[in-house]
């Protein structure tokens, strides 16, 4: 009985809980010593939390949680994805998962999904991780940390996997993206510096209602598919960010010019800036900033963006395998699924619409600031 | 993203439209010829990062996909379809397998499969940072310098915080 109770609650907690993951990592304070990040006490219980105690059903499992959790070690860089789950039911409760499962059908099962997240991941330009992190805890029990590792790696399979067709088909905006790095970059870096100045919580309120505006503008902007012909944004004449692409779906060259640069900096300094410090995938600010702010056609954006999440990705990449966050078995088939995915998610890019990539994005966005919201709100 | 708001009425007005038929080229004049050769350059440059990244991304595929069977092999209790070996004992946080370079140098020349799978994971982690590497080099082709500085820029970035990071 017990056990089935566990069960439930992780399935619960795995899918809005983030803060119990939190608490969780606290307890390695090695794992984390070389992040600094703001300490704050996370010992009340989320909303479903709440709910699933007053259901008289997850006391016990949230008592055995508490015990031992001084602080929030900080959340990771987790490029594509921000929400994290409940770990280490693994050891409580091993059998609640399939652990008949051998080796072989985990690898081959992780395998086809990552397939599932590299298409979706390539499409919108948001990476694999999206997917990865919470099917990796929820569905198979995977510590955190390794979900992590193992979206790091998604994500950069997803950007090389749909590049290699993209930038073949001239969708990406190389000088753009290139570009637009500067900032990003920067960001990620000062964002490891600054993370000791913000409450975390109040960055996942602050994330959660930008990306929620966000999503608002994406959306309403989805009949409005016409490129800009002219340009006066100085910076983007005198780099030459303006470009062409031939879109399948409408069967013609489309060219467009690049606006508001300045305010495409700064938001991608953001992006940077919050993908080190809320780890989040900073795609879910990139594919706005470029569509919304910078005048990019959706397709373009989309592709920039899968290039630019691979960059941003393989800055960090290099602590998670030091760290060893990078478990073979896991990122093995994630790294071949996932780029079998993203391939053929390229691929699908250019024959379906501008449109229709808008609202699988904006579908997506509405779910991570959901989770943002929540995360700052109840944790 | 209020900002394009504003960006976007004055672009489409003529008196704007009459500086940007000025700006419009760039940095200087070129005439037909010239840009028809620069685009086939750039055209050149795309296919190469294409291919470089096609390159790497099977490369690693291939090694991901050796070290697997490798491991599998060495295993025989690993590939049964069901049977009481849990893949939970390889994903657990007690799972050991090599994260640094010297283990993985050891567990590769031992011929084990976990540090042939690291290698083609590392592998992949390697293909966006190759392909800024090229992004300067096409840039220095294509006798772009502002696009050259802020491709190099961002490659130092990247490399540096490696080293920031300690990894």
């Amino acid at each position: 009985m017990p056990e089935r109770v566990v069960l439930d609650s992780n399935a619960v907690y795995g899918f809005l809980g983030e803060e119990a993951a939190d608490r969780r990592r606290s307890q390695h304070p090695s794992y984390w010593s070389r992040r600094r990040h703001s300490s704050c006490h996370q010992n009340r219980p989320n909303l479903i939390g709440r709910l699933a105690e007053l259901a008289g059903s997850a006391i016990e499992r949230r008592d055995l949680h508490s015990n031992g959790i001084e602080a929030d070690g900080g959340t990771p860089i987790i490029p594509g994805r921000g929400s994290i789950s409940e770990p280490r039911v693994v050891q409580t409760s091993g059998s609640t998962y399939n652990s008949q499962m051998t080796p072989l059908d985990f690898v081959i099962s992780l395998a086809l999904i990552s397939v599932a997240a590299g298409v979706l991941g390539s499409l919108v330009g948001l990476g694999g991780g999206v997917v990865i992190v919470p099917v990796l805890t929820i569905f198979y029990g995977v510590d955190i940390r390794l979900a992590i590792g193992a979206s790091i790696v998604s994500v950069i399979a997803t950007s090389s996997g749909a590049a290699a067709a993209y930038v073949r088909e001239k969708m990406t905006n190389l000088r753009a993206g290139m570009f637009l790095e500067i900032a990003t970059t920067t960001g990620a870096v000062s964002g490891a510096y600054l993370t000791t100045l913000f409450p975390s919580r109040f960055l996942f309120i602050l994330f959660g209602v930008v990306l929620g505006y966000s999503s608002f503008a994406t959306y309403r902007k989805r009949h409005s598919a016409e490129p800009l012909t002219v340009s006066n944004d100085r910076i983007a004449n005198y780099f030459n960010l303006h470009g062409s692409y031939y879109d399948t779906a409408e069967k013609k060259e489309i060219s467009y010019k690049v606006v508001g640069t300045k305010p495409g900096l700064v938001l991608m300094y953001v992006a940077g800036l919050v993908s080190a410090l809320l780890g989040i995938g900073s795609g879910a600010l990139k594919v706005p900033a470029m569509d919304v702010a910078m005048h990019l056609p959706m397709k373009v954006s989309s592709a920039t963006s899968n290039f630019m999440i691979g960059v941003t990705a393989a800055a960090s990449a290099g602590v998670y395998f030091a760290r060893g966050q990078i478990d073979p078995i896991i990122a093995a088939p994630v790294a071949a699924g996932v780029l079998l995915g993203a391939t053929f998610g390229a691929k699908v890019l250019g024959r379906i619409t501008s449109k229709t990539v808008r609202l699988v994005f904006v579908g997506v966005l509405v779910v991570i600031s959901l989770e943002m919201l929540q995360k700052g709100l109840f944790s | 993203m209020t900002d394009s708001k504003r960006a976007r009425p004055p672009s489409r007005s003529p008196a704007d439209a009459s500086t940007e038929s000025v700006t419009d080229h760039g940095r200087r004049q070129v005439d037909p010829d010239e840009a028809a050769a620069m685009e086939e350059k750039i055209r050149k440059v795309e296919i190469a990062i294409s291919l470089t990244l096609r390159i790497g991304v099977v490369l690693s595929v291939i090694v991901i996909a050796v070290g697997l069977g490798i491991m599998f092999s060495h295993h025989a209790d690993y590939t049964s379809i069901s049977g009481h070996f849990s893949y939970m004992t390889l994903t657990s946080p007690h799972t050991a397998f090599p994260h640094s370079f010297g283990a993985l140098r050891h567990s590769i020349a031992n011929g084990d499969g976990q540090g042939i799978v690291v290698l083609g994971v590392l592998l992949l982690i390697l293909t966006p940072i190759l392909r800024v590497a090229i992004g300067v080099l096409s840039f220095i082709y294509e006798k772009d310098p502002p696009m050259t500085i802020v491709t190099l820029y961002v490659l130092v970035v990247l490399v540096g915080s490696f080293f920031l990071a300690g990894a």
